[in-house]
């Protein structure tokens, strides 16, 4: 375990001293502030207009703004992981950094949970810029905590997931552009999974329903939380972390 | 210290290290030599437990490195052929790094890390980004990696390429000074490297080894002949240099005269003995009863360079006498 913390400190100390951490929460709070600033406008105009037709239901703020704001945080992620993941082992086969980790005393698997959970560092720092925004909510509104927090529990298991599958990629390739490429277009292909099934109810439209990573996330956003996500999600991150370290032992049997 | 038995590394379609045994005695430096291609680096990732064999067995410190890997890395401090480095750390960072992940407690690393600035001479580049340094330092960054954990055997990939002279001498200069507790083996294909540095010399060829021996017995073994440097002056006209060498090739002994360049009506030959003669008398005497002046009379060693050539062109050469079985003669690539 401590040799995992020791390869998480370097890949977040790594992540800092290049701009590639401050870049993806620079934009990642530039989009998040964004939609931000649409949807809340939106949810005064709805308020304005609902005022002057007589209506005194009150709006509730998670459910028009909270709710799908995050929802759509979940969306940029799939952009964002691959930015985060795609240097993980990449980089190190590139540059022969590999060999010092491979011949030092430490188990392949310390390495793979070390540069998780350094990655999982940077993806909650990013992640955190949103809170910029939400904590404006909940200094003019009284918005529910739970189904905030609930969301939140979400996002980070999403992204503990494609990260996890980011860096099982990274592993096949010592070129980060094609480990970047191909997590991009996996994550996207697990998000428009639930695309292609949603209107049909055939067994197999259902396991890939079941596989989408979004539908997992839309029962988070709406608060609720569920075991069956939280498994979902749980053995999504072990199986691409199991599959990682078999591909890094075929490393050494390939290089 | 370390023991290669039968060691194979198959890929695909090539066999980078075919059937190779050796030792290395604890505190001996050993010198990997061979021409670009020939199996240096598998062998020596395959002793860090970096690749698996796919035949035969290696062990450090009596473990095997299939077995108990973790024991083997424990012992072993490696130099990859490019110095393991990350351009965003700074040295004294990067340092704390690896000696942490080689199991020195965060309570010691300070010390060690201090320690090895020092030793590898580091101290002016110590908070500067990696990136940021020249060739030798990183090599000397490589190396500092390599010994922080204070390990009982070193193994080194080309640790001189890439340096300046300067460079290369302080690098010897260290080596030398690790040698009395630690079993190095390095690996290069410059030859005056091993003369320098090593006390034995592993040649390989091609993933086969085609001779181990001490630098000294290997250089002597293969001059069986004796090679002879002359140089005369003629006392009165210019001696004609074809009449010159004529009359060298008749002494003896002789079998073969080279002429090597002429200046002032001084010419300068040197002549290789046939196996086991003794030739400088009868040349000498040939020289003087010619009528000329014998101004230098030396021997010429074969350098290690030559014999390196020599093994690695035919290794039939010295094979009989070292390992029984013949090897064929179509070796792989």
């Amino acid at each position: 375990m401590r040799n995992a913390l020791l390869i998480a400190g370097k890949e977040i100390k790594s992540y800092f001293a290049s701009p590639i951490a401050y870049l993806l929460m620079a934009a990642f709070g530039l989009i998040f502030g964004f939609t931000f600033y649409v949807s809340s406008r939106d949810f005064i105009r709805m308020g304005l207009q609902a005022q002057m037709m007589g209506q005194q239901q009150p709006m509730s703020v998670n459910d028009i703004i909270i709710r799908p704001l995050l929802g759509f945080a979940g969306t940029i992620t799939l952009f964002l992981v691959p930015m985060i993941t795609m240097r993980l082992i990449a980089e190190e086969k590139r540059t022969g950094t590999i060999e010092l980790l491979l011949t030092s005393p430490i188990r392949d698997n310390e390495i793979i949970i070390g540069k998780w959970l350094g990655a999982m560092v940077l993806f909650l720092c990013v992640l955190g810029m949103s809170m910029i925004n939400i904590a404006f909510i909940f200094i003019w509104g009284k918005p529910d905590v739970q189904p905030v927090l609930v969301a939140y529990l979400g996002l980070i298991l999403q992204g503990g997931c494609l990260i996890a599958i980011g860096e099982f990629i990274s592993t096949t390739t010592r070129n980060q552009i094609i480990a970047g490429g191909v997590t991009f277009f996996v994550c996207l292909f697990l998000y428009l999974m639930s695309y292609f099934t949603g209107t049909d109810t055939g067994v197999v439209s259902q396991v890939g329903n079941y596989l989408s990573i979004i539908t997992h996330l839309e029962n988070f956003s709406k608060g609720l939380l569920s075991m069956k996500d939280v498994l979902f999600y749980l053995s999504m991150i072990f199986l691409a972390l199991f599959l990682t370290s078999r591909s890094m032992e075929s490393l050494r049997w390939r290089a | 210290m370390i023991k290669v038995e039968g060691l194979t590394k198959r890929y695909a379609r090539t066999v980078a290290v075919n059937n190779i045994s050796f030792e290395v005695e604890k505190g001996q430096i050993v010198g990997f030599l061979g021409p670009n291609g020939a199996g240096k680096t598998t062998t020596m990732r395959i002793l860090t437990c970096f690749l698996p064999p796919t035949e035969g067995k290696a062990s450090v410190a009596g473990f095997d490195v299939q077995e108990h890997p973790m024991e083997v890395k424990r012992r072993i401090g490696y130099l990859p052929e490019t110095p393991p480095v990350y351009p965003e750390m700074d040295v004294s960072g990067y340092l704390e790094f690896a000696g942490q992940i080689k199991g020195i407690s965060s309570a010691d690393i300070k010390k060690k890390v201090d320690e090895v600035v020092g030793r590898c001479a580091l101290g002016d580049v110590r908070y500067k980004l990696i990136g940021k340094l020249s060739k030798g330092y990183r090599q000397r960054v490589g190396i500092a990696q390599a010994i922080i954990h204070n390990p009982p055997v070193l193994i080194l990939d080309e640790p001189t390429s890439g340096l300046d002279p300067k460079q290369i001498i302080e690098i010897r200069d260290l080596l030398h000074e690790l040698a009395g507790e630690h079993t190095i083996i390095l690996s290069t294909h410059i030859l005056s490297e091993v003369e320098h540095s090593c006390e034995r010399v592993i040649i390989i060829s091609s993933g086969k080894v085609v001779a181990t021996d001490s630098v000294a017995n290997l250089t002597n073994r293969l001059r069986g002949s004796e090679a002879v440097a002359v140089e005369i002056e003629a006392a009165g006209p210019h001696p004609n240099v074809s009449e010159a060498q004529q009359r060298l090739e008749q002494v003896q002994g002789v079998s073969r005269v080279v002429a090597k360049e002429q200046k002032d009506g001084r010419l300068r030959f040197e002549i290789e003995s046939l196996q086991g003669r003794q030739i400088r008398a009868e040349l000498a005497r040939t020289v003087v009863n010619a009528g000329w002046n014998l101004s230098e009379l030396s021997s010429v060693g074969l350098s290690l360079e030559e014999v390196f050539l020599q093994l690695t062109a035919s290794e039939k050469v010295i094979q009989p006498e070292k390992t029984p079985e013949p090897t064929p003669e179509g070796s792989e690539k």
